[in-house]
């Protein structure tokens, strides 16, 4: 059960191999094995999944079953799930219990899915190491003295140790690819509004964007057919029609134009990351791909931009957190104000504080048209480069993040040196674009992914892409030596 | 542009956060840090650049006004820190 695929897993259930309720024991037994060294998982309700199986049995014995019955999947704990706790990462959600179920939680209860936890996470995903958490820094699989990435990093570690035979992530500037590269698995962020942001708790809702983490792009493909869903519970969801994603993996790549932007190969970028990132285009152009040179001026821009969008959607959004509907509310206090002012400051850590001041401070009075409208000025150039671009190429590659896993605590007090870790991964979340990332080898016993750019909507393509470097490769088929 | 002990006093204000003097002191080079950062958009002319607050030109969709989703007040009333019958308690605002 440890290493089969999401499609073989759903097979297997199906001929009765084993049933849900085994598979699910199976990984919880993990779970409980290995988090304590990992820390990837925040909560588990064994009583809940169990429960959850053995209705997915019942459905499976009367043959009535689809194609993730039975299967379970690690959710992030910014998803919220009815009946569970639901945290965010962070102090302020600390006793949360989510009252209803984020459309992408929902659509994977419809298609019969197990709920296997809640997994770790920077506080309101502000992170780029999962360091930031309430509930302690996740490690590592590949070497427990290094970061996951983040911010989605217990699913991460879950996915890369095989505590999950899949998990769910959000990619606000390169959350679910980062740790994907970094752990040494694949993940997607979709098209902006691909998939529902209901009830997946808001850090920066315009940049926002679900997304599959697994082993493979296959796996990814099966769940983001569970997971695209137009929902008119988020406004920013996009009627797009249903696709099959898994139907174009087969396609041939030949004549594939690949782009290659000279700016992310440039200072920055660790020596051993680079020769594994143009020796895995190398191995596309033996597919029978050609590499074109393509050039995004503005791509060093992204970070400064971000950095204002991101706070200033973010000072707006954690708003919210006042100590009167929900969450924590400071212990003493003399009156309504010194209530607000000292749940706050009790309740945030000093990440996600020091980005509600940015986002205050640029959207101050005075300093809007400096600061924010300036920002969406430059967004708009860092889209068009991309539009531009894939008018010569039908896929933009490079690295995912700059170097391979940073020790922990190396960066943590340095908030610019962390920002860096997304120079690659942010300027697809400006632009809404669906972007990738795939194992392609290992510097010192840590991997390196690559990163697939493809234009909006174009999953199905990207997906395809990646799943023939799998085809050609068994990167993504590595499991750490630490974790048995 | 630097953040002085004054500005992080005002934003703090702003964002309802307490801030103590010995983290205001290590938020002062911290912001002033990610604000150089930002500074680097300056250099952008932008002149006659239309400002992007979306990722798709999208209109917002409009729905009829019906009720979809069933009571689950009890639920959310049951996860505030101070309730009584059915209202939100605060300290006492108006005299």
């Amino acid at each position: 059960m440890l290493n089969l695929s999401l499609k073989q897993l759903s097979q297997q259930l199906r001929e009765k191999a084993f049933s849900s309720e085994e598979l699910t024991r199976f990984f919880l037994d993990r779970i409980r094995k290995y988090n304590d060294s990992l820390n990837a998982f925040i909560t588990i309700d064994e009583d809940t999944s169990i429960a959850m199986a053995k209705q997915a049995d019942l459905k499976i014995a009367s043959g009535n079953q689809g194609t993730f019955t039975g299967i379970p999947i690690a959710q992030k704990d910014i998803f919220c799930a009815d009946g569970w706790k639901t945290t965010c990462g962070s102090k302020m959600l600390e006793n949360f219990v989510a009252p209803y179920n984020a459309t992408v939680v929902q659509n994977f209860n419809d298609a019969g899915a197990i709920n296997l936890g809640k997994t770790n996470m920077d506080e309101f995903a502000m992170g780029s190491s999962n360091e930031t958490s309430y509930f302690g820094a996740v490690k590592n699989p590949w070497n427990l003295e290094y970061v996951p990435g983040g911010s989605s990093g217990g699913s991460a570690s879950a996915v890369a140790a095989r505590l999950a035979p899949a998990a769910t992530g959000t990619d606000t500037g390169g959350s679910i690819r980062q740790p994907a590269s970094l752990c040494g698995f694949t993940g997607l962020k979709p098209t902006y509004g691909l998939v529902s942001r209901y009830g997946m708790i808001a850090f920066a809702s315009s940049l926002d964007q679900a997304g599959p983490m697994a082993p493979s792009a296959e796996d990814c493909a099966m769940m983001l057919n569970v997971m695209a869903s137009h929902d008119i519970k988020d406004s920013t969801s996009l009627p797009h029609p249903k696709e099959d994603y898994l139907a174009p993996l087969d396609n041939s790549i030949k004549g594939l134009r690949i782009g290659m932007p000279k700016e992310f190969f440039g200072e920055g970028l660790d020596s051993e990351v680079q020769k594994i990132i143009e020796g895995a285009i190398n191995e596309y152009k033996k597919m029978g791909a050609e590499i074109v040179e393509i050039s995004l001026p503005n791509s060093e821009l992204a970070i400064p931009v971000y950095y204002v969008i991101a706070p200033a959607e973010a000072s707006s959004n954690l708003s919210r957190y006042d100590g009167v509907r929900y969450g924590y509310r400071t212990k003493e206090y003399d009156d309504l104000m010194d209530m607000y002012f000292k749940t706050r400051q009790e309740g945030f850590g000093d990440e996600v504080k020091r980005r509600i001041l940015i986002g205050t401070y640029v959207l101050s009075a005075g300093y809007y048209d400096a600061y924010y409208l300036k920002a969406q000025k430059i967004r708009q150039l860092i889209s068009n480069d991309f539009s531009q671009a894939f008018q010569k190429c039908d896929v933009i590659m490079g690295p995912s993040a700059p170097s391979a896993a940073f020790k922990s605590g190396e960066k943590k007090e340095d908030p610019l040196a962390m920002y860096l870790q997304d120079i690659y991964t942010i300027s697809t979340n400006l632009a809404g674009l669906p972007a990738m990332s795939i194992p392609a080898g290992f510097t010192k016993g840590l991997p390196v992914g690559l990163q697939l750019i493809g234009n909006h909507f174009s999953e199905g393509h990207l997906l395809n892409i990646a799943h023939q470097f799998q085809l050609n490769s068994d990167w993504h088929r590595k499991t750490p030596k630490e974790i048995d | 542009m630097t953040i002085s002990q004054d500005d992080i006093k005002k934003i703090a204000h702003l964002a309802r956060i307490n801030i103590s003097s010995e983290e205001s002191i290590l938020l002062e080079e911290k912001l002033t840090g990610i604000m150089k950062l930002i500074d680097q958009m300056q250099k952008v002319d932008t002149d006659g650049v239309e400002p992007m607050s979306h990722a798709l030109d999208i209109s917002q969709p409009l729905r009829a006004d019906q009720v979809t989703e069933s009571d689950i007040r009890t639920k959310t009333m049951a996860l505030a820190p101070e309730t009584e019958e059915s209202l939100f308690i605060v300290p006492q605002v108006i005299e």
